[in-house]
């Protein structure tokens, strides 16, 4: 039996769940990783199944040291299944079960509520590998391709997570779900995933360090939610699950931070000083600020909705019996029951947006969507900062929340990015000055080209400053031949 | 609340949109989030409330007279995602009872007109399911003749009334389920426990709908399955829709007054009186009864009278005793039930037939005391000796009155009253009465041609009781005044109890079950109370429910 922090590798799939002494799980996940394996051949990295990647591999879930750098083959990746260790005597922290043990088992009564909520999580998953699989094909050096596969057999190993609670804990209607997860396809029309965000195209390395910052940082959003959680496994799931989210995040921002670095420093050698100067700026092989400025707008106003209506009974519902938190919740300091208090959410009313209270159960989805408009706001400062010292006058921003939505409140209106509701007409005129063009994606398909000399960058992005596990600029991070 | 209003235009909906395309028609749900006649009430994902079933009640009844040539009717929804959330929660939280009662009867009646439409007017209905398909929305999608459920891994059919709300999807759901669908009654009780529903294969395993479709192969199979049950039908080729003109109608004071029925209104007497008038004048022919369109009497009457009973039920429920008068001149009533009879196969005068029938059952299933005059100067013949045969009492004057040279009442009987406006219970309303007598209409239909006057309508068993011109006022004032002083809820239930004698069907236990379950569930604490689950459905907190078992 382990100790519940290191992990057992001895068996086929690792965990530190004790699924050796569990025949029944064990067997499931028996069943299912045949259909896991397959699925990633097919629809995970396009190529490079061959290759040797530098990946970390969990070998402890305590803070200290829990991963282990080496070459990978990806699909020998050792997927298993990681909780953060348990808490003793831990308490349910919210909800009208406050202050009770937390659950150990599925509660009856909430079995279709954390099963939806289970699924949904856990539909993200794959479909973020998926959507990416074309990438390594164009990937502007070895570090940034290393970094695509660390990030792809993560969000495999955290549908590995979500398959484990499903299967340990739904009997066969999880087994079903758990297959379920296999079978959508993103962007397919008969077998789309379940989330509008995760059915768009990912076509370009501009548009996966975007998806990296907005939209995995909405998946940091709902798994700080779910880590709150009253139901202990998921908990403990999802802690672990934060401890790799935040490297996806780190890629992302990173990578449009040296994007812009790079376009500042190319703008100076060069002479230009306008960024709206967009022709001079291309001619450069770089990525203008402007059209960096379109796909925030695009992918900022994507993820709001993968928060789902401001005014939500499902969100109300989770909250109330305990199974989805607010974030960071254990830091708040109200009655975590929330029976009496409002939130002040934004609405459409009679064509204006005004800000209204509402009761704070209801307007969970807002609060949680503002946390996360906050905690992006800084890796646009971080940007900005880039920029600034380049001496170039040009400022990155996130555009209104009501901007480009389709679902919630702002759904029915046309709002740009300054928060102005548009008619029609001119929301027609300005699309383009708003969200990225079809002239865009053409330009940054022609500009991606793939570099794998080690320590070599494609032209339109600078170095990190800092090598992955400290390994120094010219690392091979892919040995793409062997 | 405003006066609610059942006549509506195309034109005016909020909620649905009619697409005609030779013989299938586009029915298409698109609710306005914000139009539900509850001010501040938001209809989200498609979910309805009695303003977006007017629209649809209207719709069905315009497809059928306006379009005779769509022979199939595809139900789908306008919104990208969702079919239909089925009714609103909200809105039921905050609706009355008999809002609530009421509001589900209507539905209910809509939705039987749906399924008459397809079993009796060859316009078939065909139900295209993409997207979730929740309580209300699965028992309208359960009305079609077939369902289609699109296969994207997403979409499902629930009744997720148990789980989430602590009612029923009693508007016909669960008996449409067992009774019409033929689900097995354990995979009934876990689908209706599901609140997630039932998706894919297992949906069509367990005849919850009857083919799944990938989101490829969609488009392309619900234009096949509609035509192919538009081959079915029987349906003209190229005749011409009659249009249903805006009803004229006034509402003067407290009373309403139409073309051919008034309502008067006593409200010390909590009473309203109906009357009817009959036919001016009457077409010579079928081509006449084109010509005229909606101002054919028949057609003219059972809408007016339609709009009357339901103006009724919601904008007056204090009004317990409803009587029933005519007037005019009995043989063009039955010059008119002729036509009716004689030209049965045209379609529309099918059309006229069943609106009739169904304007008779409204009418039935209209919790009042039902109570018909028959006086000297009164028309009840053939159809609308119905009206008489739909009350729960009939009083007829015997002979003539003093000071008034019009002949005594009589009564009259076409073949009309023998066949074409069976009850929910598949009878006659004379089959129905005399339950125990069948003889009993074998010598009313001997009957046909006579003027009835009071002693051989009393001797037939066709009315209730007779008073001379002596006793007439006295006898008529007491049984009101008596009436009215019973107990609302009391009479509610007997006249439900006694109006629908002999055998169930499908429709009579939609009804039944409504009245019984629904309304019963609709009034105890753990649905309603205030910490009941309508009550509480939004707020994320948790009903209480009282665990004693009634």
């Amino acid at each position: 039996m382990p100790d519940g922090i290191d992990v057992d590798y001895d068996g086929l799939i690792p965990n530190n769940v004790g699924l050796n002494a569990d025949a029944r799980v064990r067997k499931a996940l028996e069943t299912w990783h045949p259909g896991y394996i397959d699925w990633w051949q097919d629809r995970g990295p396009d190529g490079f199944q061959d290759a040797l990647v530098y990946l970390r591999t969990a070998i402890s879930v305590d803070a200290q040291g829990w991963a282990k750098f080496g070459f990978v083959r990806m699909p020998e990746y050792k997927w298993g299944i990681l909780l953060a260790p348990a808490v003793e005597g831990r308490r349910i922290g919210f909800g009208r079960h406050k202050g009770d043990p937390a659950w150990q088992d599925v509660p009856g009564e909430y079995r279709a509520m954390l099963r939806r909520l289970l699924v949904i999580q856990g539909d993200t998953e794959p479909a973020s590998v998926e959507q990416q699989r074309h990438l390594g094909a164009t990937a502007p050096s070895l570090y940034d391709l290393r970094n695509l596969f660390q990030v792809n057999v993560e969000e495999g190993r955290h549908l590995w997570a979500m398959v484990y609670l499903l299967q340990k804990y739904f009997g066969a209607d999880g087994r079903e779900e758990a297959e379920e997860l296999l079978r959508r396809r993103s962007g397919d029309q008969d077998t789309p995933r379940m989330l509008g965000a995760f059915n768009e195209a990912t076509p370009d390395w501009l548009s996966f360090f975007m998806f990296t910052t907005f939209t995995d940082r909405d998946g940091k959003m709902q798994l700080e939610a779910l880590a709150q959680s009253g139901f202990d496994p998921l908990s403990r799931t999802c802690r672990f699950m934060l401890t790799e989210e935040a490297h996806h995040m780190f890629v992302g921002e990173s990578g449009v931070g040296r994007i812009i670095a790079r376009t500042c420093q190319a703008m100076k050698a060069a002479g230009i000083e306008d960024a709206e100067d967009v022709g001079a700026v291309r001619r450069l092989g770089v990525i203008d600020l402007p059209l960096i400025q379109r796909k925030i707008n695009l992918h900022f106003s994507l993820t709001l909705d993968l928060f789902g209506n401001e005014i939500s009974t499902n969100a109300a519902n989770a909250f109330n019996a305990g199974l989805k938190g607010r974030f960071r919740e254990h830091t708040l300091t109200d009655d975590h029951q929330l029976l009496n208090d409002t939130y002040p959410v934004l609405r459409l009313v009679d064509g204006a947006v005004v800000k209204q209270d509402v009761p704070a159960l209801s307007a969970l989805n807002m609060r949680l969507r503002d946390d996360f408009v906050d905690d992006v706001r800084g890796g646009i400062t971080r940007w900005n900062n880039v920029i600034a010292k380049s001496g170039i006058a040009y400022r990155l921003a996130l555009p209104h929340v009501g901007f480009n939505r389709r679902i919630g409140e702002f759904s029915r209106a046309r709002i740009d990015p300054l928060g102005n509701i548009l008619d029609a007409e001119s929301w027609q005129g300005r699309r383009d000055a708003f969200l990225p063009t079809a002239a865009d994606g053409d330009f940054l398909h022609a500009l991606m080209q793939p570099v794998r000399v080690p320590g070599a960058f494609a032209g339109w992005i600078a170095p990190p400053r800092i090598g992955i596990d400290n390994r120094p600029g010219d690392f091979e991070y892919v040995k793409i031949h062997e | 609340m405003d006066r609610i209003d059942f006549q509506t235009h195309p034109d005016r909906y909020r909620h649905w949109r009619i697409e005609v395309a030779g013989p299938v028609a586009d029915l298409i749900l698109d609710v306005d989030p914000g139009a539900s006649i509850f001010p501040g009430c938001e209809l989200k994902l498609n979910s309805y409330d009695l303003g977006v079933d007017i629209e649809l009640a209207d719709a069905v009844q315009r497809l059928r007279f306006e379009h005779p040539e769509v022979r199939c009717v595809v139900l789908r929804s306008g919104k990208e995602g969702v079919f239909c959330a089925g009714a609103n929660i909200r809105m039921l939280g905050r609706a009355s009872h008999g809002h609530k009662v009421n509001f589900c009867k209507f539905t209910n009646e809509t939705r039987c007109a749906i399924e008459d439409a397809s079993d009796a007017s060859g316009q078939r209905y065909l139900a295209a399911v993409s997207g979730p398909c929740a309580g209300g929305g699965y028992e309208l999608a359960a009305c079609a003749e077939r369902i289609l459920l699109i296969d994207d891994r997403r979409s499902a059919v629930s009744l997720p009334e148990m789980p989430l709300l602590a009612v029923l999807p009693g508007t016909g759901g669960l008996t449409r389920l067992t009774d019409k669908r033929r689900v097995r009654r354990d995979l009934a009780d876990l689908f209706c426990s599901l609140e997630e529903g039932v998706r894919g294969r297992r949906a069509v395993d367990w005849r919850l709908v009857d083919e799944v479709v990938p989101p490829s192969r969609w488009a392309a199979t619900v234009a096949q399955r509609a035509a192919e049950l538009a081959a079915l039908s029987d349906r003209p080729d190229a005749a011409r829709g009659i249009a249903l003109t805006p009803l004229q109608r006034r509402f003067d004071g407290d009373g309403v007054q139409y073309r051919h029925v008034r309502v008067a209104i006593d409200r010390a007497a909590r009473r309203a009186t109906i009357s009817v008038t009959g036919p001016a004048d009457v077409p010579a022919d079928l081509a006449g009864i084109h010509a005229a369109g909606a101002a054919f009497w028949p057609l003219a009457m059972a809408r007016e009278l339609d709009d009357a009973v339901l103006h009724l039920r919601f904008n007056e429920p204090t009004l317990g005793l409803i009587v029933l008068r005519s007037e005019g001149d009995p043989a063009r009533v039955l010059a008119a039930d002729t036509l009716l009879l004689a030209h049965a196969q045209d379609w529309l005068v099918r059309e006229i037939r069943l609106l009739l029938k169904r304007t008779f059952k409204r009418l039935d299933l209209t919790s009042r005391s039902l109570i018909a005059l028959i006086e000297p100067g009164s028309c009840f013949a053939g159809t609308l000796a119905e009206l008489v045969f739909a009350a729960d009492r009939a009083v007829m004057f015997a002979g003539a009155r003093a000071g008034d040279n019009r002949p005594a009442a009589a009564l009259h009987l076409s073949a009309m009253n023998f066949s074409a406006c069976p009850m929910s219970n598949g009878l006659t309303r004379l089959q129905t009465r005399f339950l125990g007598e069948p003889d009993s209409v074998d010598r009313a239909h001997a009957a046909i041609g006579r003027a009835l006057e009071a002693e051989d309508a009393l001797a037939l068993g066709l009315v209730t009781v007779a008073h001379d011109d002596l006793d007439w006022d006295d006898g008529v004032r007491i049984m009101l005044e008596e009436r009215a002083s019973f107990s609302p809820d009391a009479l509610t239930a007997m006249e439900a109890n006694l109006r629908f004698a002999g055998p169930e069907t499908m429709e009579t236990r939609i009804f039944g079950r409504l009245t019984a379950w629904q309304n019963w569930l609709f009034q105890r604490p753990n649905a309603v109370g205030e910490a009941g689950a309508l009550k509480r459905y939004g707020s994320g907190l948790k009903p209480e429910f009282d665990p004693e078992r009634v």
